[in-house]
């Protein structure tokens, strides 16, 4: 039965595991949290693609997996149109009367880095979204490539230091702004798009329920903390992320239909960008007095966001 | 259910249209494709059968080749049967898949309608993409004509699919001069065509939830090279296999195939190795030869390019004196693939055969009957001197003046 009234975080851990804890992934990585949710919450048979990137490195290493679940990899740029291929021969098989559980639900979710979600997989994703498959692709949004040692990503925020775009002598790293995938798969033609992050655990599996409960592709970007790249103590990713929501950084919404914009979470106490910032080694030259407009910048930003946001909420189109 | 389609004792088909009702026939469970020159027929085609009701299966249009490639490669994971179609520069945005289809062990059908691959920009027929993907670790077949487009396609399905072989099968046509030249086909019926074919049997099914199980894992030093050689040697093992479809599709059919199609060889002193179309050109080339000259000509085309059928290559041209192997893609500074692969298959035999290099026909250009008769006259020169008589690679049918590499030393 599917797990629809989950109350606390303990009744929650009690939930079914198809994600085994024996896995690589850093101490301290929130993939796992997140992957883990995604599977907890319901109770449906899952086909689940992951495209090359650090979940899939750590979790499938032969002759071992972590995968108590339909699991498949192909490369690095096609998990959305792997969950498009198995579905299409879900369908075909339906009608076909081929199935082994004909009766049993199923639902197809594909998972990717930003790496392969903001940057080499993007057209695979647009395609699948664009074809209507019915799927849930969940972004593991690190801000970076974080599998191959921290290059910059199209995700990562300007003023990042990145191995590729390092803070240096005469750069403050990172000089573009982080895309904006939930705007662009919105109008791809995504059924439901949400932005969610690990610390804000019943808002996300809502999130997750409601895209696994729709009849259409949805696209999911889940804020995902990295220790390693962005330099933070590893018992901090929950804290790190709070930060990001609280600051609005990392607002918390959905797109259903590509025009009905909600946001799913107001921090009582907005707190500032830079509290944000100086809690990760990233950011770290971003305090030296020269850098300082930037923090400024940033906070107008994430204002005017926040501001766009609550409009486009209340405007409903 | 899927309307079935009453054929003609002779149907009038190009090649495209003849793998198009192959396809049709396997009652194919998902082909994700993407159009592109001289191929697209196949992928109109089988998207106007799905139009008209005669598909059952999911027809995706997908963005490129290589989501083309990755989604057959998930579907086939999903346990039911896969085909698509590309040519050139798509077989080319495919390849990173075509290896992940191949090492992850599953069987997809891929029709390649062979053309050359840019720069300069070329939609005409060569076999550079066929090279392309020469060490995919696919089973790789050879048409030469559009009944043979349609008869390879119903056996890559049996050889692909078989539970010992499990891996993705190619079958390869001459771009325009077979994919877009009308030709009488025999085709079997529907009934007796699917049940050749057989029902897919899923193998490691994604869609089986009661055994999960995990596609596409990563494998570094300790178990990539175990992986490598497991794959290469079912590949090998193809090779019977291969034999037995095609014994079993003589007996539905009355049409015989082998791994190497042998043309007047017995008695040859000079073969001609080819493949796709050119393999008839030489044919009727040799023919005229005899007749016309007495000069003994006989033609070797590869049926089976992959596994490389060196045995057979081998028996088929151990008693000639001279061997042309005619390659159709820029060799990009080696000898041709042919070239290499014939010579290593003769090199060890007691006559050693001398064998020279023909490349040809680039970006489609046009081969002529004239063109291989005097092939055959360089190589009837080679086998009466006992030595080759010019340099070991030649480009024919090129403009200005002549083009040759590779100097011989003492003529051997």
């Amino acid at each position: 039965m599917a797990i629809t009234s989950v109350k606390n975080l303990k009744e929650f851990s009690t939930t079914n595991e198809r994600f085994e804890g024996a896995h690589l992934l850093c101490p301290g990585c929130a993939h796992s949290m997140i992957v883990r949710e995604l599977m907890n919450c319901t109770d449906d048979n899952l086909v689940i693609s992951t495209n090359t990137g650090c979940l899939e490195v750590s979790t499938a290493v032969y002759p071992y997996t972590s995968w108590d679940t339909s699991w498949i990899h192909i490369g690095f740029e096609n998990a959305a149109t792997a969950a498009a291929g198995a579905e299409a021969m879900y369908k075909a098989r339906k009608r076909k009367g081929t199935l082994k559980n004909p009766d049993a639900p199923v639902k197809f979710v594909a998972f990717g880095g930003d790496g392969s979600t903001y940057d080499i997989g993007f057209q695979w994703l647009s395609g699948a979204v664009e074809r209507g498959h019915n799927f849930t692709y969940i972004c593991l949004d690190n801000e970076n490539y974080a599998n191959t040692g921290g290059q910059r990503s199209s995700s990562t925020p300007i003023g990042a230091s990145t191995t590729t775009a390092p803070a240096g002598r005469v750069s403050y790293g990172e000089k573009r702004n982080k895309k904006d995938m939930l705007a662009i798969m919105a109008a791809n033609g995504a059924s439901y798009v949400a932005q969610v992050a690990p610390n804000k655990w019943k808002n996300m599996a809502q999130a997750f329920q409601k895209a696994l409960a729709t009849d259409g592709p949805c696209y999911i970007n889940a804020l995902s903390a990295c220790t390693t790249e962005w330099k933070f103590d590893p018992k901090d990713t929950i804290n790190i992320s709070d930060l990001a929501t609280d600051s609005l950084v990392f607002p918390l919404y959905e797109i259903i239909d590509g025009t009905e914009l909600n946001i799913t979470y107001r921090p009582k106490n907005v707190l500032p960008v830079k509290d944000y910032l100086a809690a990760q080694g990233r950011f770290k030259h971003l305090f030296k007095p020269e850098n300082a407009y930037l923090i400024e910048e940033w906070q107008k930003r994430v204002d005017a966001k926040w501001e766009y946001l609550q409009r486009r909420e209340e405007a409903r189109v | 259910m899927a309307e079935k389609i009453d054929l003609q004792e002779i149907e009038v088909w190009d090649g495209n249209y003849a793998a198009t009702q192959a396809m049709r026939q396997a009652q194919i469970d998902v082909v994700a494709a993407y159009p592109i020159t001289p191929s697209t027929p196949i992928v109109e085609g089988y998207a106007s059968f799905m139009a008209d009701g005669y598909i059952d299966g999911e027809f995706v249009m997908v963005e490129s080749e290589h989501a083309a490639m990755s989604g057959c490669v998930a579907a086939a994971a999903a346990g039911g049967r896969v085909a698509t179609a590309t040519s050139s520069q798509g077989f080319a945005l495919m390849v990173e898949v075509l290896y992940q289809a191949s090492g992850m062990r599953l069987p997809i059908v891929l029709n390649v309608a062979n053309r050359a691959l840019a720069a300069p920009l070329n939609v005409r027929g060569d076999h550079s993409d066929m090279y392309l993907g020469r060490d995919s670790g696919w089973v790789q077949m050879d048409a030469f004509n559009s009944q043979e487009v349609y008869d390879m396609n119903l056996c890559a399905f049996r050889v692909g699919e078989h539970p010992d072989i499990r891996l993705p099968v190619m079958v390869h046509q001459d771009g325009f001069v077979t994919s877009h030249t009308a030709q009488n086909v025999c085709p079997l019926s529907d009934d007796i065509a699917y049940n050749f074919i057989g029902e897919y049997k899923p193998m490691d099914d994604l869609l089986d939830f009661s055994r999960p199980v995990t596609h596409g894992a990563q494998t570094e030093e300790d178990w990539h090279y175990e992986h490598k050689a497991r794959q290469h040697k079912a590949l090998m093992d193809a090779r019977p296999v291969i034999e037995s479809v095609f014994a079993e599709f003589e007996k539905v059919s009355g049409r015989k195939y082998k791994r190497v199609e042998s043309y007047m060889t017995e008695d040859a002193e000079v073969i001609i190795v080819a493949l796709g179309s050119t393999v008839e050109s030489a044919r009727l080339a040799a023919k005229q030869l005899r007749d016309e000259e007495g000069i003994k000509a006989g033609v070797v085309g590869p049926r089976v390019i992959r596994p490389f059928p060196f045995d057979a290559i081998r028996d088929a041209l151990e008693n000639c004196k001279a061997i042309g192997a005619m390659d159709r893609s820029c060799p990009g500074g080696a000898l041709g693939m042919l070239f290499n692969e014939v010579s290593a298959a003769v090199y060890a035999t007691a006559n050693r055969p001398l064998v020279t290099n023909y490349i040809y026909g680039l970006g489609g250009r046009d081969l002529a009957i004239v063109d291989i008769k005097a092939i055959f006259r360089e190589l009837k020169a080679n086998a009466d001197a006992g030595k080759i008589t010019t340099q070991i690679q030649q480009f024919i049918g090129l403009r200005g003046p002549k083009l040759g590499f590779f100097e011989t030393r003492g003529g051997k």
